[in-house]
């Protein structure tokens, strides 16, 4: 078995963010890493976070630091990854890429304790830059330009120590004296001597600078000193000219001033008054805004709180440190204060938010701490309180749709439409959601407004070429015209010069302002003055389909006749040329005018003979034959592309070959061509091909991005368009429409308008380059598992948060628990106070407290039609659906399993409960029937030939209904662990240990026992299992790994047969394994923690691909090969871009793909889809190689990912 | 008086990737003292990959933050209080 690894939408979830100014001075951007992706986002001028440039790395991203250069004015971004090397980026625009400036290697790869990469500090001045590991290692690297302003790096100075653990590093501003940088240390060398514990109370952190000599080229340990025993952050202060420099200590429930030679300057954090005694306030992000005359730091708290720092000082003495409670927002991993006033928010889990500041929180009362009011009693600090309130200091502008993490997912077809649904459980705690996922683009609909009779196509037209919006609208009917005027309203207008009595085959606003109306007998002329004139068809002859751009007008007469029109100079539509084809015209199209050109050269005629032929439109080779290409069935539709690469074609190194101009073709049956055509001969090649629906597609041309586009109309609406530079052709999740065309206006810059069922739509797409598009709906807590009921297709959710309130005890529930007492089994809390808990976060509760629901939800309305709050600390762990063979008539019921009390650390629970209810109203209710004591934490639960198999700690049990409990009938206790996961088939168990891999089992009827006959060698962390077939499993672990596991074919028989009556049984293995042991047949390293993975068909006519959904909240396939001819072409593809195109991160490939595994018999698609961004001349070679043409490679690139979806 | 076959004996090799690596074993490595390089390791490898701290934080409900701060905590100690040690016989 060979898989083909391909990522479908990109991780959501941020690891850290960093504000600079990437691609040009002044633009305000952030470059984020979402574990082993680099994107740069930036905000555009309405406030919409756009992704302008997204790269896998493949490599672990551990720390990111945007610097610049003295004097210089643009930033340069420093990566700390897993690859033991420092890798320096620059972002050039104009090609739209990272390009890597420097890679030093100093250490091993992976992420180790002593190799840096965890640590990023920077000198503000741009002089240096300090890499440092968890323990010991520091590296210093100096930075400077050469003669020519190229960027140059230093061979690193050491500053390690040894036994010091580092909790962070930062680079103080100390203008231009020698660049300091300045760490949290926490020496354990005493501690690990020390039997009697004493020296480990006594481990105190320090504080310690060191101070990088640039003269002497030396790295020295300045000075240190004694900090708070919480400290975790550090935040430097702007020192030189703009403050007193030094470091701000964040410290559990403190931030303290520090600076060489001066004493701390200390405050308490303010504190949630709802807050439990005996948590701490730690700070987990922070953000400086510097401008000429003040700084102040903006810092979050692991509760979201954000908080304003501002210090009072005189020179270099600070005389007062204040905090002032600012505003809540969610938990973030990394804030940015952008230069514009906005916020960018990259949450830890869930959407990501660009905020607008309204104000800095200066003259509001909200409550502050100062150093100068520190009150120290017998317990300590006087801590000050505050209640979080409603946004004041923010607005929120945007939201960044995150998906991270996803818990589980399915792939199902609940709502009947062409393609399944994707249904993923994602985020944590109150901002915990359910999202109904479709591969597509999502439209909004911005107007829909009924048509009279039945229109047959639409078009736009704008008043003038220079115009930026459309000014009419133009809908066709079988025998009459429509012209409607875009304004505050849209309205009919009769004064355009469009003629409405007559069907219309065409309109097109010429280069001269003027307007064409092609109608059955002629063409309508409307000058830019509104004169008119007129052209009539000869004889009886009809127009039957017609071509323009804004120069050329060709139309096609009944009969088989080709007449050509040139807009003169005189702003006359002169008759050029005529020709006679042998038959009638299905289609016909003109390329669009190349920049700087009189005219296109190309006119594509497509025939009833399912040819399709270019012609020429120069006037030395009028209408002469250049290319035919025959398809496989009557072409319907036309249109000319120009390809996206084409304009960065030839600008350097990362200018794609692939640029030029496409016939797009679409056929009868639904099957869409796309050929390349040689912009000098005309001749067509390399044609690709992709069925789209069950409809033939319509083409039309939109702009995306303001560049040409294609919009194609099958069965379902397709888009043609460049994402980051590379052509896709995406399905957009909206109903089939019949006839479209672009649309812009104030609202709407960028739109299409479309005519279906009587209605006219107007359409514009928000989220470009997104996979899928999302349906979203609230969940109570953390969703764990999730079953869908097959029968009444409801989804049936467990969900559960460790050290939360449940709902019921919560203080601001209590009021509304009076009103309404049915509120807990009730239908969901209000949607107010939900979206106040999620900006909030939900109130905090001691370890080992559990909230936890089972929530019934309906797939088609995403209404929850019954909740169920689980009482006395119990929190809902595992649930499976199935029948009992001795209880036919309870029908389909539910198994939960729960665990009450479960604490962490270790892992004990005080019992465990599996609870069974039965369906009412029709699947929409449950009703408890009984609920069962196990003893133990029931992890993982499956129906097992009319029985219940459950896997309770490290127990393997076979429950049998019983009226008043579950009965036990057999287990197995031997298991290494604790049971994860649980998959049956047939007789065979797989049981998916926490630790200790897969293990094998079978049930003996006859002897009613449970026997083990094969495991795994490697101890994986398991925690998802997904049966393949009798003998194979597909499985996911904790260390980001997806392998395939299987028994081998001889153990297979020998088990399934097993001649001696039960003699397998009794073989034991060696040191407790079982007798057999299972191979491995794929190995991969995801690079992110899978937690669910599905089979599933994601397209009409597609091939079955093994999905899988992560924490950072990714969705990835993995395609299994089908041909042995594949496997050896793309494992070339792939070696030889590991050579020519090393990962960005410094990593090797294939090192990174085998981090715990050597990779085995997987493809990452990934790399091999990155051939498409080599410069022209590498991809030519890389071909070569493989005896191909880079187009071939492509389109074979293209071919497998349409596979997929 | 180190000859140049001393720079290359096994014990000489030893005793340099020992001061280079910390966590290098050696003959009397004591069962505490590999644990707690298994375990160091294991927090910084955790704290270094980000989906896996990540995962840890949904499980115990903490911000990320403040599961790093306590893993990197651990680290001081993460196997408890050394055991007393023998008499060297």
């Amino acid at each position: 078995m060979y898989l083909y690894n391909l990522t479908l939408s990109r991780a959501s979830g941020i690891q850290c963010a960093v504000y600079g100014n990437f691609s040009a001075p002044k633009a305000q951007e952030i470059v984020v890493s979402r574990g082993k992706t680099l994107e740069l986002l930036r905000p555009d001028d309405t406030g919409r976070v756009q992704t302008i440039f997204s790269t896998e790395v493949f490599g672990c991203i551990r720390s990111l630091a945007p610097f610049r250069l003295t004097g210089a004015s643009r930033d340069y971004i420093i990566v700390g990854s897993d690859s033991g090397r420092i890798v320096i980026l620059e972002y050039i625009k104009e090609q739209n890429y990272f390009k890597k400036i420097h890679q030093e290697t100093y250490g091993k790869s992976g992420c180790r304790r002593i190799v840096p990469g965890q640590y990023l500090a920077v000198d503000p001045k741009g002089r240096a830059c300090l890499i440092g590991a968890m323990e010991k290692q520091k590296l210093v690297y100096v930075l400077n330009r050469d003669q020519a302003a190229n960027l140059t790096i230093s061979s690193p100075l050491e500053a390690h120590k040894s036994h010091n653990i580092v909790f962070c590093i930062v680079g103080l501003d100390m203008g231009f004296d020698n660049p300091v940088f300045a760490a949290i240390e926490l020496d354990y060398a005493d501690a690990d001597q020390d039997p009697t514990g004493e020296a480990a109370g006594n481990a105190q952190k320090q504080l310690t600078l060191y101070e990088l000599d640039l003269g002497l080229n030396h790295v020295t340990r300045k000075w240190s000193q004694e900090v708070d025993n919480g400290a975790n952050l550090l935040v430097p202060v702007p020192g030189g000219a703009d403050g007193p420099g030094g470091v701000l200590v964040c410290a559990e429930n403190f931030i303290i001033y520090s600076n060489q030679d001066h004493a701390d300057v200390r405050a308490v954090i303010p504190r949630r008054t709802s807050l439990l005694t005996d948590r701490g306030v730690l700070i987990v992000s922070y953000a400086t805004h510097k401008q000429k005359s003040l700084f102040f730091f903006l810092v979050q708290s692991e509760y979201g709180d954000l908080y304003k720092v501002t210090l009072a000082y005189s020179g270099d003495t600070v005389t007062e440190l204040k905090i002032k409670y600012f505003d809540t927002i969610p938990t973030c991993t990394s804030i940015c204060v952008l230069k514009t006033g906005f916020l960018f928010a990259a949450s830890e889990f869930g959407n990501h938010a660009l905020y607008q500041f309204l104000s800095i929180g200066d003259d509001d009362d909200a409550v502050e701490a100062s150093s100068a009011e520190l009150m120290e009693t017998q317990e300590g600090f006087q801590p000050v309180f505050f209640d979080p309130r409603p946004l004041q200091n923010l607005r929120l502008v945007d939201e960044v749709e995150s998906m991270s993490p996803i818990m589980d997912f399915k792939v199902a077809n609940l709502l009947k439409e062409e393609i399944p649904q994707l249904y993923a459980m994602c985020g944590r705690g109150a901002r915990s959601t359910l999202r109904v996922l479709r591969p597509g683009l999502a439209a909004t609909e911005i107007a829909v407004s009924p048509l009279p009779g039945n229109p047959t196509a639409v078009w736009t037209l704008k008043r003038s070429v220079n115009d930026a919006f459309d000014a009419y609208i133009i809908v066709s009917f079988t025998n009459a015209t429509l012209v409607l005027s875009i304004g505050e309203t849209v309205v009919e207008v009769n004064d355009s010069g469009f003629l409405g009595t007559v069907p219309t085959l065409r309109t097109q606003l010429l280069s001269d302002d003027s307007m064409l109306q092609i109608h059955p007998s002629g063409l309508r002329h409307i000058r830019a003055d509104r004169r008119v004139n007129e052209w009539r068809a000869p004889g009886r002859r009809t127009i039957v389909k017609a071509a323009t751009n804004e120069q050329q007008v060709v139309i096609a007469l009944s009969g088989g006749e080709l007449i050509y029109f040139e807009l003169s100079l005189t702003g006359q539509l002169m008759e050029v040329e005529k020709k006679e084809l042998s038959g009638d015209v299905v289609c016909l199209d003109i390329a669009p005018v190349p920049e700087g050109r009189q005219r296109s050269r190309f006119l594509a005629v497509a025939s009833y003979d399912s040819s399709v032929r270019i012609l020429s439109l120069d006037p030395e080779d009028m209408m002469s034959a250049l290319a035919v290409q025959m398809v496989n069935a009557v072409p319907e539709s036309l249109l000319f592309i120009d390809s996206p690469a084409a304009d960065i074609a030839g600008k350097g190194e990362d200018a794609t070959g692939a640029g030029g101009l496409f016939l797009n073709i679409g056929l009868l049956n639904g099957v869409l061509l796309r050929t390349e055509v040689d912009k000098v001969t005309g001749q067509l090649s390399d044609t690709r091909t992709r069925f789209l629906g069950t409809r033939p597609p319509k083409l039309f041309a939109v702009f995306v991005r303001g560049k040409r586009s294609m919009l194609a109309l099958s069965s379902r609406p397709w888009l043609g368009y460049s994402d980051m530079g590379r052509y896709t052709l995406a399905p957009l999740s909206y109903e089939a429409l019949d006839y479209a065309s672009g649309f812009a206006s104030d609202q709407c810059p960028e739109g299409f308008c479309a005519v279906s069922k009587g209605m006219l739509r107007i359409l514009t797409l928000e989220r470009l380059g997104e996979a899928f598009n999302q349906q979203v709906t609230r969940l109570r807590y953390t969703p764990r598992k999730f079953v869908v009921h097959p029968e009444s297709n409801m989804l049936i959710v467990a969900e559960a948060d460790h050290a939360a309130v449940p709902l019921a005890e919560r203080a601001a529930m209590e009021d509304a628990m009076e009103a309404d007492t049915a509120f807990t089994d009730g239908i969901e809390f209000d949607e107010d106070r939900a979206a106040v808990e999620e900006q909030h976060g939900a109130p905090k509760n001691s370890a080992g407290r559990w909230a936890s629901c089972v929530r019934v939800l309906d797939p088609t309305s995403l209404q929850t039609s019954s909740v169920l709050e689980l009482d006395g600390n119990e929190a809902a762990v595992s649930l499976c659906l199935l029948r009992f063979s001795n209880w036919p008539e309870e029908g389909m019921v539910l198994a939960v399993g729960t665990v009450q009390g479960l604490a962490f650390y270790p892992r004990t629970a005080d019992e465990g409960f599996i609870r069974l209810y039965r369906f009412k109203d029709a699947g929409r209710r449950l009703e408890l029937i009984h609920k069962t004591a196990t003893g133990g934490i029931p992890g993982a639960l499956a129906p097992f030939k009319g029985r219940l198999l459950a896997g309770v700690g490290s127990t393997l049990r076979i429950y049998d209904a019983g009226k008043k409990k579950l009965l036990r009938k057999c287990e197995h206790r031997k298991l290494p662990t604790h049971i994860a996961t649980l998959a049956t088939s047939g007789d065979r168990i797989y049981v998916g240990d926490l630790q200790e891999s897969m293990h094998y089992f079978r049930y003996k009827a006859n002897e009613n026992a449970l026997y083990e006959y094969a495991d795994d060698i490697a101890p994986r962390h398991m925690t998802a299992a997904l049966p393949l077939d009798y003998d194979t499993v597909a499985c996911a672990d904790k260390f980001c790994n997806i392998f395939v596991t299987r028994l081998p074919r001889d153990v297979s028989s020998q088990v399934e047969e097993d001649p001696t009556g039960g003699k397998f049984a009794g073989v034991a293995g060696l040191l407790n394994g079982a007798a057999h042991k299972l191979e491995d047949v794929v190995n991969f390293h995801v690079g992110d923690l899978v937690t669910s993975l599905q089979r599933a068909v994601l397209q009409p006519g597609g091939r079955e691909v093994l999905l899988y959904a992560t924490v950072m909240g990714a969705i990835g396939a993995m395609l299994p090969f089908t041909s042995r001819e594949d496997v050896d072409f793309f494992s070339h593809l792939e070696m030889h871009l590991r050579q020519e195109h090393p990962p960005l991160g410094g990593r090797d490939h294939m090192s990174y793909r085998g981090s715990y595994f050597p990779v085995k018999d997987a493809i990452d698609g990934d790399l091999c889809e990155q051939f498409s961004q080599l410069p022209a001349a590498k991809q030519k070679s890389i071909a070569e190689e493989l005896e191909r043409t880079p187009g071939e490679i492509l389109k074979k690139l293209e071919d497998i990912r349409n596979q997929v979806y | 008086m180190a000859t140049l076959q001393d720079r290359f004996n096994i014990n000489s090799q030893l005793e340099h990737l020992q001061a280079k690596y910390v966590g290098t074993g050696h003959a009397d490595l004591s069962r505490f003292e590999w644990a707690v390089n298994i375990h160091r390791d294991s927090y910084a490898s955790y704290i270094g990959h980000h989906p896996i701290l990540s995962y840890f934080a949904i499980a115990e409900n903490e911000s990320i933050g403040r599961v790093k701060y306590n893993m990197t905590q651990k680290m001081l100690l993460p196997c408890g209080v050394p055991p007393e040690k023998e008499e060297e016989l």
